[in-house]
């Protein structure tokens, strides 16, 4: 990995009850996420998705690239715009710089042209050589 | 009524939690991961770990019941129905493998207001059962003024 080099993208597109699984695997049950009818009266779209499961798609963009869970040190992200089921996601990082074994990913999450996380910032372990 | 300041500092009591490997296994999937190492209890040992290892987002699973205490403090007096969350920031140290209990603290780092929304930083520690820490979080909430 050196300055410059993208990690490769990382597509998913959470489909229609993933709201509902990543509720009960987290303990989020905020009703934003999982009430249709909820979401819309308090002026969303509808159901949205998790802010931290988006975060989980960089943080997997990251460890997938990294070799491993051990290779992820830090992940800083801003949320910005909401997330919407059953639409894709796309993760994307670019090499800021190398050093002492770690390197810095400037990355972000975008869905249909909308950045949802943007200003993120991954740490990574690079394995010795 | 005027955003508390007075919280800036407050810490409240350690939460704990013990890690299972079926709510690993349930988080991972849930998160799309198909890292045998999540997954695969066999897999998880042969590459010299005691159980299944835990991805670095599960922190959210042991850390937010030590949140919930502080979203709900009336000294904090935090608007549920007006708040977004604005960033998070995670940093790791030794993996969670299921089997592990955690003990996560909470406190209070900032609390300010701008343009009449107030925004607010809350920071957790979380450490393994022999001291090891395994996550720092650093949770940025903001709740929007009323227009």
């Amino acid at each position: 990995m050196k300055p410059g080099d993208e990690i490769p993208p990382l597509a998913v597109t959470p489909d229609r009850y993933l709201t509902v699984r990543y509720a009960g695997a987290s303990g989020d049950f905020n009703p934003i996420h999982i009430d249709e009818q909820f979401a819309q009266q308090v002026g969303l779209p509808g159901r949205i998705l998790h802010g931290l499961y988006t975060m989980a798609q960089v943080a997997r963009a990251h460890t997938e690239a990294g070799g491993g869970p051990q290779s992820l040190k830090r992940l800083s992200v801003q949320f910005r715009g909401m997330g919407l089921p059953e639409q894709e996601l796309v993760v994307t990082g670019k090499v800021r710089s190398v050093d002492g074994g770690l390197a810095v990913v400037e990355c972000g999450c975008e869905q249909g042209g909308r950045r949802i996380i943007r200003h993120a910032e991954a740490e990574l372990r690079l394995p010795d050589s | 009524m005027a955003v508390n300041t007075g919280v800036i500092g407050k810490t409240y009591p350690p939460a704990h939690y013990a890690v299972g490997r079926e709510k690993v296994r349930e988080y991972a999937q849930a998160v799309g991961e198909s890292n045998p190492l999540h997954l695969d209890v066999k897999a998880a040992r042969a590459a010299g770990y005691d159980d299944v290892v835990a991805p670095p987002m599960f922190a959210v699973v042991y850390a937010l019941p030590a949140l919930w205490p502080v979203l709900f403090d009336p000294d904090v007096g935090i608007d549920f129905s007006r708040m977004v969350h604005g960033g998070q920031e995670f940093e790791w140290g030794t993996l969670v493998v299921a089997g592990d209990e955690i003990t996560t603290t909470v406190s209070v780092a900032d609390v300010s207001e701008r343009a009449g929304n107030r925004f607010y930083v809350f920071t957790s520690e979380s450490a393994n059962g022999r001291g090891q820490t395994v996550c720092s979080g650093r949770w940025s909430n903001i709740v929007r003024g009323a227009r």
